[in-house]
């Protein structure tokens, strides 16, 4: 895992000036350019890479290769770069940012009943939506700090799930949420032949369409909302790294390492924040508008505070202020939610079935309580686990293991200096 | 008329007058001192300067525009850079960065949304701050994190990031708080070295006597929220006023 | 007027709750320095601290003198009475009383167990915690409490599991008769009424705790300076530890009497965990007094937007009325309302 943190950047900053200026491809340096190619082949490849396992094998249960949970990873992947971008870097804990994924939701499926059933419309719609309402949240919400704005972030969110799910009902759909239906305007589509339910689409190209392929007893799926999502979120990670390398990153960073020396170094910290606030709003609104391209409704729980919980889980868990650990985080997360859901017991005793009897049910016991309906405790375990053990996250980890293996101690001065550093505290 | 005016500058905290009438002219070009006992109110002037406070009466010029009612980074801009009394740098941050903020402070102003270009091909900025980082002796460290720097590192660098910015008038606060004798002179050297080097405007609030005579040309005495004297560092030195206000607590 | 009365009246037992779990909040966070996500998982284990106690009172076995119903090898379980222990030690009216009054009785059982859990939560995981950014504080608290509220889920279930009231308290007092108004226009069940004297009760020994007793002088001094105090060579930790065993134990009782009014599930806890922190964030951190006025005004405000009248002009503002008045209250008095200089600032 050869991730480079913020910190590292410093690292690279010390390279000698010309070997900076050379090489640079798409204005991403040396380790950032193989960064984003490691991403790249990991979307693009994700259809092989989550279905090791031969179909109908025992171990299939395992394969993570089909389109609805890949798209989940980039989706929520997308959700967690935004997050990193105002915690990560500004140390600004949000407590309330799945309003936005929940407003981006809602825009973009009206977009889709109004305007058209292809998904481009919804998803600038949803960005943009999504990224008014974190200019006016993050306006009221940013004039405190620490606590007080986790709170104050909370609040709204909770104040937005509350609306949606009462008095905005004619907007939302209340309980049962927003599908799309035969009977929408669709004002610049052509009309639907009866029968033929409205579909997200890409110029015609349905997102629920997939391509599979069969070698010998695998089967890849290739869907074609995912490869939309991936192809966001490709771009979603790019610009995150240029973000983390332009002065506006290193000035949110400053922010978060001491606020008052930045006002007295002439910046002026409120707008830079706000900036920070209202991109990753936006990155939110993102995510949310590909949820509603690919499953065509949303619905209030999506803006529900654990939803906020869990893309702050997503964050930390890949590494806070580090580029690619939200997404190894959210695809941790996702990964895991849909794996250890699946297991019950039947599988348990599958699995442990070369055990003495007795022993078995005790271990299957034991094991229980932590998978199928129980992941939410494994989930609240390993959030514990992750901020006692390692809060630098996964990423941190990595790092911590490739400097147990290579013994190079010279190599990473500032490196494992940088790593004892913990995740920001806001307005202390 | 000097670069600074404070004219009538009264600050009360409810029953306390912590400054009465302050009256003082910093010239350009000279190295300032704010003296006086504990309780003096140095701290609250220094304060009413770089616009963490307001004070109740009086105006404060620099060059000929008040400064009072803007915001730290404001004043910033203005021309006025700050030295805390324990360094205030950032931490997390790679000594070169640290100076390259203010670099880009003084280039860009307090905000610009610069998201997509890179650090790295701001060249000139960046010779810029290791140009200043070696006048500091500090070049070597630039790829350290400041958090991991000596304590008299911190002060360099703290020094380093405002001088960066030419600022037009250097504040003080007792740069030499807390320190050991050994450091306290370090820091009067870089001090004096910066002082020979660059032709700046210094104003140092500062209670270690030791600090300000080898330091200052004009000082002022401050007692109880009041200027009581002002005048050369020789004269101050036997000035009966100045030895009142200081009996028991220093020796002059 | 009446209504008004009446809004009032409703307000006191949603406000008591909130009350006790954000002075507990603010105990912890003034004497700790800690954000503690998990508090509201304490008052959902004091709930289920009295489901516990109740089942415990009910067991029973079946008495050997019954007779013997079985048939062929079959028992027909239906035909045997279980007997509770109880009943049997104590006798039919003592046994079954206490049974009846198995919330109230909880308390006893609740305080050693919530006070056990607390300090064994500060001992085992808060206590590394001190040290680390409020951000650390937050998110590994807010773990734990998912932690509790599974297993609780794990053991008790996903649903409410109803925890009546002694029968004594059930009907309703009416305060029309006794106030001058119409017989029947406020009436006020008599466990609502009983919560909010428990609270005021527990709110005033909590206050009188910390002001007359040198372990409370101490405490306090710690809350203002914690480092002198520290110094003074006062094993303050040890005392610290005692303060969050005594919080949970507050924030459980909150829970214990609250059963009757609302039947315990096991994301209670988390329910009143926002709505409490909003609370604490109102009233100003740090601030016990700012805590509880906070938990009865936001408890009455919520009441009174819940009124249809009121429903009827803003739709939906019952929902949101609480986080509206933290957003106003933030915004013009940034330390809450009665918040200290210096908590939680830069």
């Amino acid at each position: 895992m050869t991730d480079q943190t913020t910190d590292t950047g410093a690292v690279r900053a010390s390279a000698p000036k010309t070997k900076a200026a050379s090489g640079r491809v798409l204005g991403l340096g040396g380790k950032d350019l193989s960064l984003f190619l490691l991403v790249l082949g990991l979307a693009l490849f994700a259809p092989f890479i989550l279905n090791p396992f031969p179909e109908g094998s025992a171990l299939s249960q395992f394969n993570a290769g089909y389109p609805d949970l890949m798209q989940r990873f980039v989706i929520f992947g997308i959700f967690a770069i935004g997050f990193n971008i105002l915690f990560g870097l500004t140390g600004y804990l949000s407590f309330g940012h799945a309003a936005f994924l929940g407003v981006g939701s809602y825009a973009g499926i009206w977009m889709m009943k109004l305007l058209t059933t292809n998904v481009i419309p919804a998803i600038i719609g949803s960005i943009v939506v999504a990224g008014l309402f974190a200019l006016i949240v993050g306006f009221i919400s940013l004039r405190r700090s620490g606590i007080y704005f986790s709170i104050l972030t909370l609040a709204f969110a909770m104040m937005s799930f509350a609306l949606a799910y009462s008095v905005l009902t004619p907007i939302t759909g209340g309980e049962t949420g927003l599908q799309l239906k035969y009977f929408d305007p669709r004002i610049l589509d052509a009309e639907l032949a009866p029968g033929n339910p409205p579909r997200a689409n890409l110029f015609g190209l349905n997102m629920t369409s997939s391509y599979e392929l069969e070698l010998g007893s695998w089967v890849f799926t290739f869907n074609a909302g995912y490869y939309l999502a991936a192809f966001m979120m490709l771009l979603a990670f790019y610009l995150s790294i240029r973000i983390f390398r332009s002065p506006f990153g290193m000035m949110l960073r400053a922010v978060k390492s001491n606020q008052n020396r930045l006002n007295y170094t002439g910046i002026s910290s409120k707008p830079y924040t706000l900036a920070a606030f209202v991109i990753s709003g936006m990155y939110a609104g993102l995510a949310g508008g590909l949820l509603v391209a690919m499953d065509t409704q949303v619905g209030a729980e999506r803006m529900f505070w654990t939803a906020s919980g869990e893309v702050v889980l997503m964050t930390i868990l890949g590494g806070a202020g580090t580029l690619i650990g939200p997404v190894l985080g959210a695809g941790f997360i996702k990964y895991f939610e849909n794996i250890i859901s699946k297991i019950n017991s039947t599988v348990l005793h599958d699995w442990f079935a070369f055990l003495p009897d007795g022993l078995e049910n005790v271990v299957v016991a034991i094991i229980y309580p932590f998978v199928g309906k129980g992941w939410h405790l494994t989930l609240g375990l390993l959030f514990m686990l992750v901020v006692i053990f390692l809060p630098g996250g996964l990423v941190q980890g990595g790092q911590k293991l490739a400097t147990v293996f290579r013994r190079d101690k010279n190599a990473g001065s500032v490196e494992s200096d940088a790593a004892k550093k913990q995740p920001g505290h806001p307005g202390e | 008329m000097g670069i600074l005016e404070v004219k009538g500058v009264g600050k009360r905290f409810g029953g306390l007058q912590a400054l009465g009438d302050v009256n003082l002219s910093v010239a350009e070009s000279t190295v300032h001192a704010i003296i006086g006992p504990n309780g003096a109110g140095k701290s609250t002037l220094l304060n009413c300067l770089v616009g963490k406070l307001i004070p109740d009466t009086g105006s404060v010029l620099f060059d000929g525009k008040s400064v009072l009612g803007r915001k730290p980074h404001e004043i910033n801009q203005m021309g006025i850079s700050r030295v805390f009394q324990t360094p205030e740098i950032f931490a997390d941050l790679s000594v070169l960065e640290n100076v390259m903020i203010p670099c880009f402070a003084k280039r860009d102003g307090a905000f610009r949304l610069h998201a997509i270009e890179s650090v790295e091909n701001e060249k000139s900025l960046q010779d810029k701050a290791e140009e200043m980082l070696a006048d500091v002796n500090m070049l070597e460290k630039r790829n350290m994190l400041a958090s991991a720097l000596s304590r008299g590192d911190k002060r360099r660098l703290e020094m380093a990031m405002c001088l960066v910015q030419d600022p037009r008038l250097l504040l003080l606060d007792e740069p030499t708080a807390g320190m050991a004798r050994a450091d306290t002179n370090n820091t009067i050297d870089l001090l004096k070295e910066i002082n020979d080097k660059r032709d700046i405007t210094m104003c140092i609030i500062e209670h270690d006597m030791h600090v300000v005579f080898s330091l200052a040309e004009r000082i002022t005495v401050l007692a109880q929220g009041t200027p009581l004297v002002e005048d050369t560092p020789e004269n101050i030195k036997g000035h009966p006023k100045v030895r009142e206000a200081y009996l028991g607590e220093a020796q002059v | 007027m009446d209504a008004i009365i009446l809004q009032i009246l409703n307000g006191l037992d949603k406000g008591s709750a909130y009350a006790l779990i954000a002075l507990g909040l603010t105990l912890i966070f003034g004497t700790l320095g800690v954000v503690n996500f998990a508090h509201g998982a304490l008052f959902m284990l004091g709930a289920f601290c009295a489901v516990t106690f109740s089942r415990l009172l009910s067991l029973g076995f079946v008495p050997e003198d019954a007779g013997d119903t079985s048939v062929g090898g079959f028992s027909f379980g239906a035909l045997q009475q279980e007997t509770p222990y109880v009943v049997h030690w104590f006798g039919e009216g003592t046994g079954n009383a206490i049974i009846d009054w198995a919330v109230p009785l909880s308390i006893l059982f609740a305080i050693p167990v919530m006070v056990a859990i607390g300090v064994t939560m500060e001992r085992g995981l808060i206590k590394h915690f001190y040290k680390r950014p409020h951000a650390d504080q937050i998110l590994v608290t807010f773990g734990l409490a998912i932690v509790l509220q599974e297993i609780i889920k794990y053991f008790y279930g996903a649903n409410p599991i109803p925890t009546p009231a002694p029968s004594a308290f059930v009907g309703s007092f009416d305060f029309g008769v006794l106030l001058g108004f119409d017989p029947g226009s406020i009436v006020y069940p008599y466990w609502r009424l009983t919560y909010f004297f428990f609270a005021a009760i527990l709110i005033a020994a909590v206050f009188a705790f910390l002001q007359f007793t040198t372990f409370g002088m101490v405490v306090r001094a710690g809350m203002a300076d914690r480092e002198t105090v520290g110094m003074l060579g006062i094993d303050i930790d040890r005392r610290f530890t005692i303060m969050f065993g005594i919080a949970a134990a507050v924030a459980g009782l909150a829970g214990v009497m609250y059963g009757p009014i609302n039947s315990p599930n096991y994301h209670m806890g988390m329910d009143f965990l926002v709505l409490s922190f909003v609370v604490v964030v109102v009233g100003g951190m740090g601030s016990l007094p700012g805590a509880v006025l906070a938990g009865f005004l936001l408890g009455i405000i919520e009441a009174f937007a819940s009124m249809t009248e009121v429903l009827n002009v803003l739709p939906g503002i019952n929902q949101i009325i609480i986080y509206l008045v933290a957003i106003i209250v933030l915004l013009t008095r940034p330390r809450g309302l009665m918040g200290r200089k210096g908590v939680m600032e830069d």
